[in-house]
């Protein structure tokens, strides 16, 4: 992650050397703390942005593209591969996907493919497609081929769970300068802090690039179970076994017949 | 109406826990069991993973225990210096039993072992109560006297050393099997989620030749104590216990276990057995069909362990 904002920094400082005739990217979202309460069953935050220009810019013939990329905190992620086993049918096989994100949401205003050419989608790692998955194979980290078993399970996979999700039409142009995306956050969703990476491509060229961030947190009482369960594991204990007791006896002696 | 566990960390409908809780309640009840075998599949089956179900069961199985060992004791029906010894194996049963399930997890082979353990278990435990009862239907239906074994009559088990007197049960035995059935029933009931009534109660019959009487009194206590503990251990351990979610099993499996308690006179003690017997069993060839049949996603995905202590 820190390459990654180094290498962001270093870019920005060069966009910003530039000559002044490239667009500036702002960008907002509806909300930057999704609250996870006893309701939450989703949700989702609007990101609004718009394509900054100045006297000196060109006109782009083919207007602007926007792909928004969103993923959320690195798990280290196990694929286990079920293989039938003394005919029972049992986890064999497995790679660990070392620290991809555990939510990953890719939106754009139109088929990224069309967006620009596939050297400059992999290069900028724009689409679900092109994300790098890292897998441990044999002490080394890399990602494996497209076609993988594992790579491919682990992908579908994510997206029955609705935690990676590509919509090719999810930014909406609302001016030719002025969009707007909406960027779901299902019931499942992993707490923690979450990048939201937009990018403005116009005639298969990445323009401009900017970050912004947002979080998902637990509050209120579910906060509060979540952390006493995580810091305070034996005192939790004994309060749950001790509600257990106390349901107990109140049954007891609201239902006793004697 | 959905409410989100803080745990499981992922929405529910209320009222299908609650109905979940009574209807194993009601079960529990009538049977005179704690009804973890059914409510640990049941959640697992509603997408809680196994971890999570086994650890939270814990405590509702501790609820319906401690409802159903309170209207025992009212009775006398329950013996207290057996279930003493009971327990102090029982504990340290769960104790390793916990030991088992954080290892086991740690090594990804946490499902696979429980839905292996339920299978084996419940299969043999099943086809056990059912065919027994069966011919004990069969027999009163002939008109045969039952076969009646008199706490005279000796197993090996009554030749072993450290012979102790229970005198509420009215028995002279080792403690030995005794500390055995206890860390069994403490141990499986910590991996699997479940109380283990099913199994304790028949073991105590058979083995031990515990009264009817105060058998099912005795077994609650035993089940009371480890699953209570189980709570506090799989709390500190793995933290997996999910309050909310076993608040509602416990409300809606205390009020489920009176109506079955009052369902449950209506038969007979063979006709019980057979019914229980035919619930396990059928439980256990659900964890069966899921092994043996191929899946139609062979994949699975689990984020490791580092990653859930966020």
């Amino acid at each position: 992650m820190s390459t990654q904002r180094i290498a962001f920094a270093l870019a920005a400082v060069l966009a910003g050397a530039a000559p002044a005739s490239a667009e500036r990217l702002v960008t907002t979202v509806s909300t930057s703390r999704v609250l996870i309460a006893s309701n939450f069953t989703g949700a989702d935050v609007v990101l609004f942005g718009s394509v900054e220009r100045d006297a000196q810019t060109v006109a782009r013939r083919g207007g602007y593209d926007i792909v928004v990329t969103v993923s959320g905190p690195r798990e280290t992620i196990v694929t286990f591969r079920k293989q039938r086993i003394a005919g029972i049918w049992v986890n064999a096989d497995s790679r660990t996907f070392v620290r991809v994100p555990s939510y990953l949401t890719v939106l754009a205003n139109r088929t990224i493919n069309d967006i620009a050419d596939i050297n400059t989608l992999r290069r900028t790692q724009t689409g679900l497609a092109r994300t790098l998955l890292p897998q441990e194979i044999a002490g080394d980290i890399a990602d494996s081929i497209r076609e993988d078993p594992f790579r491919l399970a682990f992908l579908r996979l994510k997206l029955e769970q609705k935690l990676y999700t590509e919509q090719q039409n999810g930014v909406t142009f609302l001016t030719p300068a002025l969009f707007r995306a909406a960027i779901p956050i299902p019931d499942n969703a992993p707490t923690g802090s979450y990048e939201v990476d937009v990018k403005l491509f116009a005639d298969g060229v990445l323009l401009a690039r900017t970050q912004t961030a947002l979080e998902v947190v637990k509050v209120g009482f579910e906060q509060f179970v979540a952390s006493a369960a995580r810091d305070h594991g034996l005192l939790y204990g004994i309060a749950t076994a001790l509600l257990a007791l106390l349901t107990g006896w109140f049954a007891s002696v609201v239902f006793r017949k004697d | 109406m959905q409410i989100y566990l803080p745990i499981a960390e992922l929405p529910v409908n209320v009222l299908l826990i609650l109905f979940m809780g009574l209807a194993v309640g009601v079960i529990s009840g009538m049977f005179g069991i704690g009804g973890g075998f059914l409510m640990t599949p049941l959640l697992i089956f509603i997408g809680i993973t196994p971890a999570v179900a086994v650890a939270s069961v814990a405590s509702h199985v501790a609820a319906s225990s401690f409802s159903g060992a309170i209207s025992y004791w009212r009775r006398r029906a329950l013996d207290p210096v057996l279930a003493a010894m009971l327990i102090a194996a029982g504990l340290v049963g769960t104790t390793a039993g916990v030991m088992l399930f954080t290892l086991l997890r740690k090594l990804g082979q946490l499902d696979l072992t429980i839905a292996v353990s339920y299978l084996l278990l419940l299969g043999i435990v099943g086809s056990m109560m059912v065919t027994e009862s069966v011919r004990a239907i069969v027999r009163a239906r002939g008109g045969r006297p039952a076969e009646i074994r008199r706490p005279g009559s000796h197993l090996w088990i009554h030749g072993l050393p450290l012979k102790m007197r229970f005198k509420v049960s009215k028995i002279y035995v080792s403690v030995i099997p005794i500390w055995i059935i206890g860390f069994v029933i403490g141990f499986i009931g910590a991996v699997m989620g479940i109380g283990g009534g099913f199994m304790l109660v028949p073991a105590l019959i058979y083995l031990i030749r515990v009264p009817t009487g105060v058998v099912i009194g005795t077994s609650m206590v035993l089940t009371l104590v480890t699953m209570a503990y189980a709570t506090v251990i799989h709390a500190a351990t793995n933290h997996l216990v999910d309050a909310l979610l076993a608040l509602m099993l416990m409300i809606g499996g205390v009020i489920g276990a009176q109506f079955g308690a009052r369902a449950g006179a209506r038969f007979s003690g063979e006709q019980l057995r057979l019914l229980l017997g035919i619930l396990v069993l059928s439980v256990g060839l659900r964890f069966a069909y899921d092994l043996v049949v191929p899946p139609t996603e062979q994949f699975t995905i689990r984020a490791t362990e580092e990653q859930q202590q966020r």
